[in-house]
Formats: structure tokens, C-alpha cells, sequence
């Protein structure tokens, strides 16, 4: 062989090894771990969470817009100057530190007594057999499906007479009963999660002289922390978004989310007509918004894992 | 060459430094947390525990009930009950859920049955005589059959969740098997998509539909999606046209089945989909026969809560809103407003019809195919 001819099957070989594994990196060993497929997949779940966020995108931006970038068909993603008075006119139709401070706390007891109160419940039933045990754990659970609108005629009525109508007593009190928003999740994850405690253990702190309520107290309860943290802050999301039976039973203007939907009125009592910046334009109601969700926010990224990872966590749906 | 590598370094240097600056950030904080509960942990362990022990011991020994490891005594142990274990156990059952079981009586079931007795009645009320309420029989139920404002409304509101469910479910699943491959930052995936579950509230979602935020611009002017919906008819073009304006916000409700279904695939034992490849198995075989039939059961449960969240939530001028407002405008004399009975009346026919689309969408996921029996 002549070394042309060498050199050139050496050059085919090269090439053909060169080909694999160029192959290989686009294709992969199987489907699913080639670079086209990689590709695939980043696209499809960036271009998904830009469809899903639009909204988010629309209001973070819009709210920093002037009125001339509103009307400017050309100025869609990137305001041409940056209005913080937006942010300062919604501030104060808002009432901003002190609505906050409101909510916070009437959310904060609510979610107390929400989560104390499903703790309680889904220890007597993950950790006792008593008769019509399964009969009553049906009727819980069945209680998810009743939106709470069916009964609000009702209830109406039945706090009239109690006599917490338009406090916050008829939001607290079903809460600490355990019917209050989503009730029958947060007892069903405490539910999942106690039945997953030896029962050894309870049964040994009996011989040493505990009461059940002292097992409770000592063992269940500390070692719950991560479900009570997780009911928690879901608890005060649900009661903090609620606004339709909060307006209903305790008040129009309790909660922030409330005041943002009375926006238009509260601002034209702030700017009468005929005073200066008196037309409310888009860009005012959606920097509100942002400001109502900002606080939800804040929970949500310090709280980021309980929140995501709250499913696997608590195994609720499973079994 | 020094010169030529110097800005890669400085990069180099930037990134570690904004990392070394976030992760320290980050443990700070985590410590914050971790000494927080730390205290708390330690303060009740040492101060509050004597007295929680004390109250609830006090529930148990006292004058009028007395409770002993064989007996239980009540009034100064005048009457004693022997203590079987069976017996005890019932009774620290009931005492756990006994809170559960009063909430559930007073603001659940007896309010079920007041509002299904006041919907066969004419009640309203006022601040002097309270409810005043007549039997009227089945007379509500047949103005709003009659009624030319709410039927529209109600076969909207069938139209929207018969539509949206199995867009959700799909889409829900789509997502959760994207986030499921072989990807970085799971994490951040999870958090962008469970983001509207923490933010959607009434009148935050009232605003973005006013501003017409709820759809994507290429969507609304589709000439395309136009055609279609002109050629339909109008009884499925309104449901369809309602569905695409508020596409993205009907999207939202799969923050939660999202989470559900990850949580689902995760399960799923990695050594079926290998025995399945060595089989020669593409990967539409395994979507079809491992994947889906294992996430099955958590179908269903997605369902539930898809169709129950989006009827509680409030449209603006929707059905119940309108039965608030015949709730609390109502009088005899009015003409227009109809009072507790006819919103009562309301409310039970909106939660029937949940109930059954609900139902449906089970029955047709749990429907099990007749296996054809091959003879020969």
C-alpha cells in the first residue's frame, strides 16, 4: 500500500470515528440524553413558563409604564422611562404599612387556629379506632367538595344569631372547628403524616406513664413541625387570596386583596376630579396589584421549598 | 498570554465572589430560622409544657369527671365506668376529634340542611324581624329554570369546566413529565410553575381580565382561531371563544395537579422503564403503558381539585355573585330580587352540577375498556 493510500483510509477512519461521536453527543446513547433532546426540552419548558407567566411579566411591566408608553403600540416589553409614581400613588390608595399590618395579623390568627385545630383532629384520627371512625373520616374528607358558597345563605343566618356576623369571630371560629378554607387538605395531611409515626412509640411512652395528651404534646407534635409548617403557610396563602367570603362575612375592606378590588373608588376619594393626576390610568391599578401580591411574594421565596416540595412531602395524594 | 486570560479570571472571580456572597447570605438566614425555632422549640420544652400539662391534666382530674387508669368517675366518683381499653381508646379518639365533629355539625352539616329547606321556601330578611320564611314548594327551582339571565350563566359555567378539566389535566401532565427528565434547576421549574397558585386572588385575576392580560396577543388576533370559531356553532363556539380569551388563567389552575403529578412520576421505579427498553420499548410505548397507567389513580384526584377550585372561585357578574346580590337586595316587594330561598335555591343547583360533571370526568378516567376475549 502506498502512502497515499495510508493516509487516506486514516483520514476515513478518523472521520468516521470523528462522525460517532459527534453522533453521539447530538443523539445520545439513547433518546433521552442527546443534546437535540436536551435542546427539546429547554425550549419547550422556557417557552411554557413564558406562556404561563405572560400575565406576571404583563403586570411587573405595565405597572412602571408612563400614560404615553401605554398608548404606544411600540413599547411592549421595555418602558421608555421608569415611573415610580405609579408605585407611590397605589401606596397610598392602598394605605399601604398599616393595610398590611391588618391583613397580616387577622391571617396570621386565622392560620393559627386553622392549623392548631387540624393538628389536633388528624391525630384523633390517624391514631384511634373509635366506632363510625371511617363513616366520619368520609364525611371530612366529602366536606372538600362542598364549596362554601352552597352554604353561605345559611351561614349567613347562623352567625347573624351567633352573633359574629361582620367580625372577624366568623372567619376564627370555623377556622378553630375545623371548617374553615381547604380545611379537610390540612387535616388529611396531618392525617397522612401521623399514621406514618411508629405506634411503638406511643405505646412505650404509655408504659412510662404519659397520657395521650401528653403524647400528643411531647412526641406527635414536635415531630411534626415540618407538616405544621407546611399548613401553615399554605393556610395563610388560601385566607389571604380569599376574598369573596371574607367581603361576605367579615367586611369589605379587611384584607389587602379586598382594598385593591374597591382600587377605582378608594382613588377617586383620594383624587377628586378637577385635581392634579385625578385620571387613573392602567399602569396605577396594576402597580396596587403588584403591591397586594408583594408581600405573598415574599412569603412564597422564603417558603419556597415548603411550598413546592409540599406534595411529596406530605403524601397526600397517594394510597 | 497573561493579558489575554486576565478578563476570564475576573469573571471567574465576580461569579465566585456573587456566589460566596449568596451562599453566605443564604446560611445567615437559614440560621436565623434554625435558632428561631431552636428557641421557640426550647422555651416551650422548658417553660410552656409544665402548663399545657397542667390545663389539659386539669380537663381530665376534676370534680366532675375523674378519669383513673380503671375507672372513670363522674361527679366525685358517684358513677363509675369501667375503662377497657377498646373503651378508652373510643373515648380519646372522639375527645381528638370532638372540636372537628361540633364544627362539622354547626357550620357544615346543619347549614347544608337549612339552605336545602330555605331553597323550597320564599325567606327573607330584615334587621327587625329577622328570617321570615314561607314554604313556596319547588317554585324557586322552576323561576330559575325560567329565568333568562342564570341559564345562560349556568350553561356557561358547564361549558367553561367541561372544556378547561381535560385542557389542565393534559397540560398538567405535559409539564410534570418536562420537569421529570433528566433537567437542571428543578427547583426553579417548580417555583415558576406553582407561582400563580400563591398569587391568584379575585380581584388581582379581575384586573388582568379587564386589561385583556389573560390571553396571548397571537392567540386574540389569529385569523385562523377567527375562521374556526365562525364555523361552529354558536353552541360550542361561545364556550370555546370564553375558554382562548382567558387561556393563561384557566392554565393556572395546574399549579397544584403540576405538583401532584411530579410527585406521581417520581414514584414510578426506574428498573420498569429499563426492563422495558431491554424489551425493545420506544418511548411512546412507555409513556402509554408504564407512565400513564401508573399516574392514573392521581388523575382523578387532579380532577377533583381542578373542578372544585375553579367553582369556587368568584366570576364578576357570575352565578353567585348574583346570588349574593338576590341574598342581600332581596324583599317581598322587590321585583327583581328574590331573597334567601331563590339564592339558596341557587347555590344547590351550582353545587349539583359540580357534583355531577365531577362525577363524569371520573367515571370516564376510572372507565375500565371490556378486554376482548380472543377465542381460538
Amino acid at each position: 500500500m502506498g502512502l497515499i493510500e495510508r493516509y487516506k483510509a486514516f483520514k476515513q477512519k478518523d472521520r468516521r470515528a470523528a462522525k460517532a461521536k459527534l453522533k453521539k453527543i447530538f443523539y445520545g446513547m439513547h433518546l433521552t440524553d442527546g443534546l437535540f433532546y436536551k435542546i427539546a426540552i429547554y425550549t419547550l419548558l422556557i417557552s411554557f413558563s413564558y406562556v404561563y407567566l405572560y400575565p406576571v411579566l404583563f403586570m411587573f411591566v405595565n405597572s412602571f409604564k408612563t400614560v404615553q408608553d401605554l398608548i404606544d403600540p411600540g413599547v411592549k416589553w421595555i418602558p421608555t422611562t421608569i415611573e415610580i409614581e405609579n408605585y407611590q400613588r397605589a401606596l397610598e390608595v392602598l394605605q399601604l404599612p398599616q393595610s398590611i399590618y391588618q391583613t397580616f395579623g387577622y391571617v396570621f390568627k386565622v392560620s393559627i387556629l386553622a392549623t392548631a385545630s387540624s393538628a389536633l383532629i388528624g391525630y384523633g384520627f390517624a391514631k384511634f379506632n373509635f366506632p363510625f371512625k371511617r363513616v366520619l373520616f368520609a364525611l371530612m374528607l366529602a366536606t372538600f367538595i362542598l364549596p362554601p358558597q352552597v352554604t353561605m345563605v345559611s351561614n349567613m343566618i347562623i352567625f347573624r344569631d351567633l352573633g359574629i356576623m361582620g367580625s372577624q369571630g366568623a372567619m376564627t371560629y370555623p377556622a378553630f372547628l375545623g371548617q374553615g378554607l381547604n380545611q379537610s387538605i390540612f387535616i388529611l395531611i396531618f392525617y397522612q403524616f401521623f399514621k406514618t409515626i411508629p405506634h411503638v412509640l406511643m405505646e412505650s411512652a404509655e408504659i412510662d406513664g404519659a397520657s395521650h395528651i401528653k403524647i400528643f404534646f411531647r412526641i406527635a407534635l414536635p415531630s411534626a413541625i415540618p407538616s405544621i409548617v407546611i399548613v401553615f403557610l399554605f393556610s395563610m396563602v388560601w385566607y389571604w387570596n380569599e376574598t369573596f367570603m371574607t367581603a361576605l362575612y367579615v367586611g369589605e375592606s379587611v384584607t389587602l386583596p379586598l382594598k385593591l378590588g374597591k382600587f377605582i373608588d378608594s382613588y377617586e376619594l383620594l383624587y377628586p376630579d378637577g385635581t392634579l393626576g385625578a385620571e387613573l390610568n392602567e399602569a396605577i391599578k396594576l402597580a396596587g396589584n403588584m403591591l397586594s401580591i408583594f408581600p405573598l411574594m415574599v412569603l412564597y421565596f422564603i417558603g419556597q421549598r415548603q411550598f413546592t416540595e409540599s406534595i411529596d412531602r406530605t403524601g397526600i395524594t397517594g394510597e | 498570554m497573561k493579558y489575554i486570560t486576565a478578563p476570564f479570571r475576573w469573571i471567574k472571580k465576580t461569579k465566585k465572589a456573587i456566589k460566596d456572597f449568596f451562599s453566605s447570605q443564604w446560611n445567615k438566614t437559614a440560621y436565623v430560622f434554625r435558632y428561631l425555632f431552636g428557641e421557640i422549640g426550647d422555651f416551650y420544652r422548658t417553660k410552656l409544657a409544665k402548663y399545657v400539662d397542667r390545663f389539659f391534666g386539669f380537663l381530665t382530674h376534676n370534680a366532675f369527671i375523674n378519669m383513673s387508669n380503671t375507672h372513670i368517675g363522674f361527679f366525685n366518683n358517684k358513677l363509675k365506668i369501667k375503662v377497657t381499653r377498646y373503651r378508652r381508646e373510643a373515648f380519646y379518639g372522639y375527645l381528638f376529634i370532638f372540636l372537628w365533629l361540633v364544627g362539622y355539625l354547626l357550620f357544615t352539616f346543619y347549614p347544608m340542611m337549612y339552605s336545602l329547606y330555605l331553597s323550597f321556601t320564599k325567606s327573607f330578611y330584615n334587621l327587625q324581624t329577622g328570617i321570615t320564611s314561607s314554604w313556596h314548594g319547588v317554585t324557586n327551582y322552576l323561576n330559575i329554570a325560567r329565568s333568562q339571565t342564570l341559564l345562560p350563566l349556568f350553561g356557561a359555567y358547564i361549558g367553561k369546566i367541561v372544556l378547561a378539566v381535560p385542557l389542565i389535566v393534559v397540560f398538567a401532565i405535559m409539564i410534570a413529565m418536562l420537569i421529570n427528565q433528566p433537567v437542571k434547576g428543578k427547583g426553579i421549574w417548580r417555583t415558576i410553575f406553582f407561582l400563580p397558585v400563591i398569587i391568584s386572588s379575585g380581584p388581582v385575576i379581575a384586573e388582568l381580565t379587564v386589561q385583556n392580560a389573560t390571553s396571548l396577543p397571537s392567540i386574540e388576533e389569529s385569523n385562523a382561531i377567527g375562521f374556526i370559531f365562525q364555523n361552529l356553532g354558536s353552541w360550542i363556539a361561545n364556550p370555546l371563544e370564553a375558554l382562548f380569551s382567558s387561556l393563561l388563567l384557566v392554565l393556572w389552575y395546574a399549579g397544584v395537579p403540576i405538583l401532584i403529578f411530579l410527585a406521581g412520576l417520581q414514584k414510578i421505579d426506574s428498573s420498569i422503564y429499563e426492563a422495558a427498553s431491554i424489551d425493545g420499548a420506544s418511548p411512546w410505548d412507555n409513556f402509554w403503558k408504564i407512565t400513564l397507567p401508573s399516574i392514573k389513580p392521581l388523575i382523578s384526584v387532579a380532577i377533583i381539585y381542578v373542578v372544585v377550585s375553579m367553582s369556587l372561585y368568584v366570576e364578576p357578574r357570575g352565578i353567585l355573585e348574583l346570588a349574593t346580590t338576590h341574598m342581600r337586595s332581596g324583599n317581598p316587594d322587590s321585583s327583581q330580587y328574590f331573597g334567601y330561598g331563590y339564592a339558596a335555591a341557587i347555590s344547590w343547583i351550582y353545587f349539583l352540577l359540580m357534583v355531577i360533571i365531577m362525577l363524569i370526568f371520573i367515571g370516564m378516567v376510572s372507565f375500565k375498556r371490556k378486554e376482548v376475549k380472543k377465542w381460538g
